[in-house]
């Protein structure tokens, strides 16, 4: 019963009258400032706006019965209890208040033992270590109030790649739960920036949703800016100044090969993958005039797809792949449009707030566009419906930029400068934030960072 | 090239005996005006020099040496002016760029041989990618101009860096206002 409520979660938080969603918004104003401090303040948030407090979840250790094996099953309970930690979504319960051991949970559990410390859910598991090297992972979720068996699942893979397991675990009890699709089990490929402004170094970095294996995908000695994953995860396009010459490219993360993408007298920029991973829109300025087009990777016809004097640029597709949304300044100031991919189609703009409207980005799901608003100096993230309805900002900070949707539509990743003293840069960091303007937390990376994208879920 | 410009810069100061010219790497009131101050207080150095006998202060440097490291970017850079200003958000170039830009024509006319490229770049208050559209504005209307003026197309190219390398450091308005340029460069 709790469970369909969940179910409901981002859709209720939606139907609350104006008065307690724009009280609300000031209040995740209020959290970022104080964030460090008080990241669970967050939470009691959401209990005034009427979503239900986190549940309180038991992750015990996944038993293995041996020194090896209870060490693996250790490290996946905690990347487990990170991930649903910081989803916001869930309030793991410390370990130590456990009063069943690993061992004892393998058949039925005492859920007595585990209401009395308060705990919604449980996740119990056996970790397997097998000769040709795998690991063999069975993990079960248990409603502890009801007493019933949730999710059951056997997961194998070579043991060096457990954390997979831990986030498709994590993924699991999300979806059960909450009824929103996992994204754990995801990649963030963004540019890590050293250096002083002037000579700054901008590399592409790849890692893990959570931080783990990070690692850098060019050496710097080339600018790249803006990557974005295709659908099918092998591959990200990006803008390179390679050689000073600066062009869309096409990386392949499995062989490390790139490609510069067509061959082009001017620069080409913003490029985005289609939903099906067979084109690359971008925007281009032939005679100075910038607007968008699109390449089939297949044939490697390019098409114009608008015809304005204004810039056009940051293109980005729809789901089904129909329509487009980018953002043109034809009315003096950068607004988002929307627009049919068949360019015939007519364009229509949907930014009609105060200030610039730019980044405009679909969601996975196809209910949302994220965007970057500009007003009066204070830059914020956002999102809107397509028709440019229901607008609503969910960070701000002296520069916050590049929203990028989780696989599951509910949660983005943005970038934010801090404000700069006269001769000191800000931090530049990335920032995960759920669709409601709750729960933003740092995502951790060794260096500064912009420009995130989520990657869809791992196949 | 800014080592040399400073070094330049650095002999010209003591040659002058402490007079108070701006540096000439620095923003420049003004397109290339900076530039050119340097330079007319080598010109006075060299004056000064010939009337010393080819001696100048207790350092001794010639003058004369100065002209052969005056590459025909250091022109471009002090005599010319490099730098065509923009104002927020826009990229039609103001009667002081097109003077600069006059300059430039003049300058690329009197070198045939000569290419150039202009970067475009923003201020730091922008988006990224609109910012790389908008830097790749000003250099073209700045390269226009320039065709406008008598110069082929061919002799002139053009690169954005939006606000990813910005040309002064610095988070205020007098930064800001140095990093909306078109900046010439010769290959």
């Amino acid at each position: 019963m709790r469970i369909t409520y969940r179910r409901r979660f981002f859709e209720e938080c939606w139907r609350f009258d104006r008065q307690l969603i724009t009280s609300a918004m000031y209040m995740a104003v209020l959290c970022v400032v104080v964030y460090p401090l008080l990241a669970h303040a967050v939470t009691e948030i959401d209990i005034t706006r009427g979503v239900v407090e986190p549940y309180p979840i038991a992750i015990t250790e996944l038993y293995g019965g041996g020194v090896d094996e209870d060490e693996v099953g250790i490290s996946i309970a905690d990347v487990v209890t990170a991930d649903l930690e910081r989803s916001g979504q869930f309030r793991p319960i410390d370990r130590r208040a456990f009063q069943q051991a690993p061992e004892d949970l393998q058949l039925m559990p005492r859920f007595v033992d585990w209401r009395q410390i308060n705990a919604q859910f449980l996740v119990v598991g056996r970790v397997q270590l097998q000769s040709d090297g795998q690991v063999r992972v069975e993990f079960r979720l248990w409603d502890v109030l009801a007493g019933e068996h949730l999710v059951g699942l056997s997961l194998s893979t070579p043991r060096e790649n457990w954390r997979r397991i831990a986030h498709l675990i994590s993924d699991a009890i999300y979806k059960r739960v909450t009824g929103e699709g996992g994204y754990f089990d995801t990649r963030i490929v963004y540019v890590a920036e050293s250096g002083p402004r002037d000579k700054r170094v901008k590399r592409l970095a790849l890692m893990d949703q959570d931080g783990a294996n990070h690692r850098f995908l060019t050496d710097g000695k080339h600018m790249a800016l803006t990557p974005r994953f295709s659908p099918t995860l092998q591959e990200i396009t990006y803008l390179s100044y390679f050689n000073d010459k600066p062009r869309v490219y096409i990386y392949n993360i499995d062989t490390g090969k790139q490609e510069v993408l067509g061959d082009f007298p001017t620069m080409t920029i913003a490029p985005r993958f289609s939903p099906d991973g067979n084109k690359v829109i971008m925007s281009m300025a032939p005679n100075g005039n910038s607007d968008i087009y699109v390449m089939d990777l297949r044939t490697r016809v390019v098409e114009k797809l608008t015809n304005h004097p204004a810039i056009e640029t940051a293109p980005s597709y729809s789901p089904d792949g129909k329509h487009i949304t980018f953002e043109s300044d034809r009315s003096d100031k950068q607004q988002i449009y929307v627009m049919d991919a068949d360019p015939s189609g007519e364009e229509q703009r949907i930014s009609w707030g105060d200030g610039k409207y730019a980044t405009p980005v679909w969601s996975p799901r196809g209910d949302w566009i994220a965007f970057t608003n500009i007003n009066k100096g204070v830059f914020s993230i956002g999102v809107m419906r397509p028709d440019g309805s229901d607008e609503r900002r969910i960070a701000k900070g002296y520069l916050t930029e590049g929203p990028t949707w989780a696989p599951n539509g509910r949660v983005l990743m943005f970038f934010r400068e801090d404000q700069p003293s006269d001769d000191m840069a800000g931090d530049v960091r990335l920032y995960s934030v759920d669709i409601t303007g709750t729960n933003e937390r740092e995502v951790i990376t060794p260096m500064d960072a912009s420009d995130p994208a989520w990657s869809p879920l791992i196949p | 090239m800014w080592s040399k410009l400073l070094t330049l810069s650095g002999v010209l100061l003591f040659v002058a005996a402490c007079e108070t010219a701006p540096d000439g790497s620095a923003e420049g009131a003004g397109e290339g005006a900076g530039g050119k101050e340097v330079w007319s207080v080598e010109h006075e150095g060299a004056g000064g020099a010939g009337a010393g006998g080819g001696e100048v202060g207790a350092g001794g440097v010639e003058v004369a040496a100065v002209e052969p490291t005056m590459s025909s970017q250091d022109k471009l850079v002090q005599e010319v002016g490099d730098r065509v200003f923009f104002d927020f958000n826009k990229f039609s170039v103001r009667s002081d760029g097109e003077e600069t830009l006059r300059r430039q024509a003049q300058f690329l006319k009197q070198n045939p041989a000569l290419v150039i490229t202009i970067a475009g770049h923003c201020d730091e208050r922008g988006t990224r990618e609109y910012n790389l559209a908008l830097g790749e504005r000003r250099a073209n209307a700045a390269r226009n101009y320039l065709i406008s003026l008598g110069i082929h197309p061919t002799r002139i190219s053009t690169v954005s860096y939006g606000k990813e390398r910005p040309i002064v450091l610095g988070h205020n308005e007098a930064a800001w206002a140095q990093n909306r340029v078109g900046l010439s460069e010769v290959n």
